[in-house]
């Protein structure tokens, strides 16, 4: 007899690819120019077919698509980093930016905004610079935890946190000694997150590290279920801690700053994508990787469908709406059966 | 428990052990031969974890060496023996755990299969039927499906000593398994980690059930050496721990041996219908302290 209410893992991880295929392309009729929904299958089915290009397509194709695919991913790699993280510190609250990732990348990209100094790498700078931060600040919390003593989750939090405090400070300095009035502006928005920027050329780098990381834990799902369970019952089931926890700390480094390059800091997503999947499917990391990241990318689609309808024609920050659905949504989550992380 | 064989599985020479600033062991020279059960006693915060996690190899010695033998009986220092190859000779179920993160109990104890399988495995249809007995053996099969929170503390306890189980070790390392089980669970748990583990090394409260429970005992008590002063039981300040007595139980828990270690009086007496000594406590009568 179960006495759970789970959900079962197959018809939802099928629903869910279903719910993906067809949001991405009922989602392409949303925007500042409306287009019916008819049209938008026609025009997709146009390019699929390799018939002749209608009127829409330059909208549909080349900027609406790759949009819906990057939100897609960046939501499917923000869900699996967060579960990971939330592994790897065994802490509840955790999330992919915990590391100072987030923070890290701010401090680069507003340099890059506010001085220009990677004006060479022309529309990748912010980018860029964002990459370089993210990579420099996880670089950091390395360094600090493991001469410490080693990668263990109190240090990781800790080293994590007041890095990130120390570096939005230094991000708030470049924007306030800045001349340029729109600095702070395009800071702000850049930090809150959008996938507005994505094209076909910026797709394939998230959604290839995504999968690596997505499929690499998946393979490792016995020993990241030991690992949950916590350091010493890891050890002593066979599992080498230390290199679990530095190979799951270097691919979710690299993993978060190339998210964070690619659309900017969207909260939330990856802290309560995998409690939700949890909540449904149950704590092993065979059945909460695919389904978080599966849920994740859904669930940011619509988030940036929502983002480019609120305020139509003005496109509000992703982060912004990520909170405001999330936070509601997960509470009712919650309150749907008893649940416990980690035994908290 | 089975007669034995005099090669050891597990030998310390030499072990000290520090946590933080504090040196908690020291100079522990201790065999565990293959075939036998070895019961550890002393007194609260002595350091009898702190030894069984040495010898699990989850924690190194600060001094000496731990030493775990291969399927041929030779021995290897257990931090350079891999740490898959340490969880299928060697289970250890360590005395409190935090439960598993909204694992189902049958998930949890699945966790004892992982050196055993790929990490990718789905597990089959044998590797439930593992589960499913290690269960059966500690009275939870029913529970199976059951949320690890939903489960009381001795039947938590019950279920991580499953996982113990499920690991199919020669040897088993279990701190204070007996920790809040009813007094029938006590006596069955023993019997059948007993029956499954070639080798046992148990660490454990209750001097009754270890005068009767083990081939032999290794009391953990005060180093000589350290500084004198406090008295000479139970004083948790004073310096690092040793194996102060060692031997068959009832020569090591005899009248002057658990006044000395635990600073109770007692007496061994014979089971009025059973051929097996009961061990009774009493205050000290006539020590004025």
């Amino acid at each position: 007899m179960r006495t759970t209410r789970r959900v079962p893992f197959v018809p939802l991880v099928v629903a869910l690819v279903l719910a993906w295929v067809l949001s991405a392309v009922v989602s392409l009729a949303f925007g500042s120019e409306r287009i019916p929904v008819g049209e938008v299958v026609a025009a997709v089915a146009d390019r699929l077919q390799g018939v002749e290009p209608g009127k829409w397509d330059v909208i549909i194709w080349e900027l609406r698509m790759p949009r819906a695919l990057m939100s897609l991913v960046v939501g499917a790699g923000l869900a699996v980093a967060g579960a990971g993280m939330q592994t790897l510190v065994r802490n509840p609250l955790a999330d992919p930016f915990l590391l100072g990732i987030s923070s890290g990348a701010s401090v680069g990209a507003t340099a890059a905004i506010t001085t220009g100094a990677l004006a060479g790498f022309g529309i990748y700078a912010v980018s860029t610079g964002a990459l370089l931060g993210a990579i420099g600040s996880a670089l950091l919390v390395w360094l600090v935890a493991t001469a410490q003593g080693g990668l263990t989750p109190i240090r990781l939090v800790l080293s994590g946190v007041v890095l990130s405090s120390g570096l939005s400070a230094i991000a708030s300095f470049l924007v306030f000694m800045s001349d340029d009035p729109r600095a702070a502006n395009s800071v702000m928005f850049w930090m809150l997150g959008s996938v507005g920027g994505a094209t076909w050329e910026k797709l394939w780098l998230p959604a290839a590290i995504t999968l690596v990381l997505g499929v690499g834990m998946l393979a490792l799902h016995r020993w990241m279920d030991a690992l949950a369970a916590g350091p010493e019952t890891a050890a002593s089931l066979g599992v080498n801690v230390a290199a679990l926890r530095t190979t799951l700390f270097v691919g979710l480094a690299v993993l978060v700053g190339v998210l964070v390059a690619v659309s900017g800091g969207i909260g939330f997503v990856g802290l309560i994508v995998p409690h939700a999947a949890r909540l449904l499917v149950g704590a092993r990391h065979r059945v909460v990787i695919p389904v978080a990241a599966l849920g994740g990318g859904l669930f940011l689609l619509w988030v940036d469908v929502v983002a480019r309808l609120v305020a139509r024609p003005q496109e509000i920050p992703l982060g912004v709406v990520t909170g405001v659905v999330g936070a509601p949504l997960f509470l009712l989550l919650l309150g749907r059966g008893r649940y416990r992380f980690g035994g908290q | 428990m089975k007669g034995g064989g005099l090669r050891p599985v597990l030998r310390l020479r030499g072990v000290g052990a520090r946590l933080g600033e504090r040196e908690v062991l020291r100079d522990i020279d201790l065999d565990v031969p293959a075939g036998t059960s070895l019961g550890i006693v002393g007194v609260n915060g002595v350091g009898k974890s702190t030894l069984l996690r040495i010898m699990a190899g989850v924690l190194r010695p600060t001094t000496g060496t731990a030493e775990l033998a291969d399927t041929s009986g030779q021995l290897h220092e257990i931090g350079r023996v891999g740490s898959r190859e340490r969880a299928r000779r060697l289970s250890y179920v360590p005395q409190e755990e935090v439960a598993s993160a909204e694992l189902l109990v049958g998930e949890m104890v699945a966790l004892g299969r992982v050196p055993r399988t790929r990490p990718w495995s789905r597990g089959g249809t044998q590797e439930r039927e593992i589960v499913r007995s290690a269960l059966d053996a500690v009275g939870l099969a029913d529970r199976i499906d059951d949320p690890c929170e939903r489960l009381s503390g001795g039947e938590r306890r019950r279920a991580v000593l499953a996982r113990g189980l499920a690991q199919r070790c020669p040897v088993m390392l279990l701190d204070e398994p007996t920790n809040h089980l009813d007094v029938a669970w006590q006596l069955r748990l023993l019997q059948t980690v007993a029956d499954q583990a070639e080798t046992l090394v148990v660490t454990i409260h209750d001097l009754d059930l270890a005068l009767r429970s083990f081939d032999r005992l290794a009391v953990l008590g005060r180093h000589p050496g350290s500084d004198p002063g406090g008295d000479a039981a139970g004083d948790e300040q004073s310096g690092p721990a040793t194996v102060v007595a060692h031997g068959p139980p009832a020569e090591v828990l005899d009248t002057i041996g658990v006044d000395l270690h635990f600073g109770v009086g007692s007496v061994q007496v014979p089971h009025p219908h059973l051929e097996q000594p009961h061990l009774l406590i009493h205050p000290r009568k006539d020590h004025s302290t």
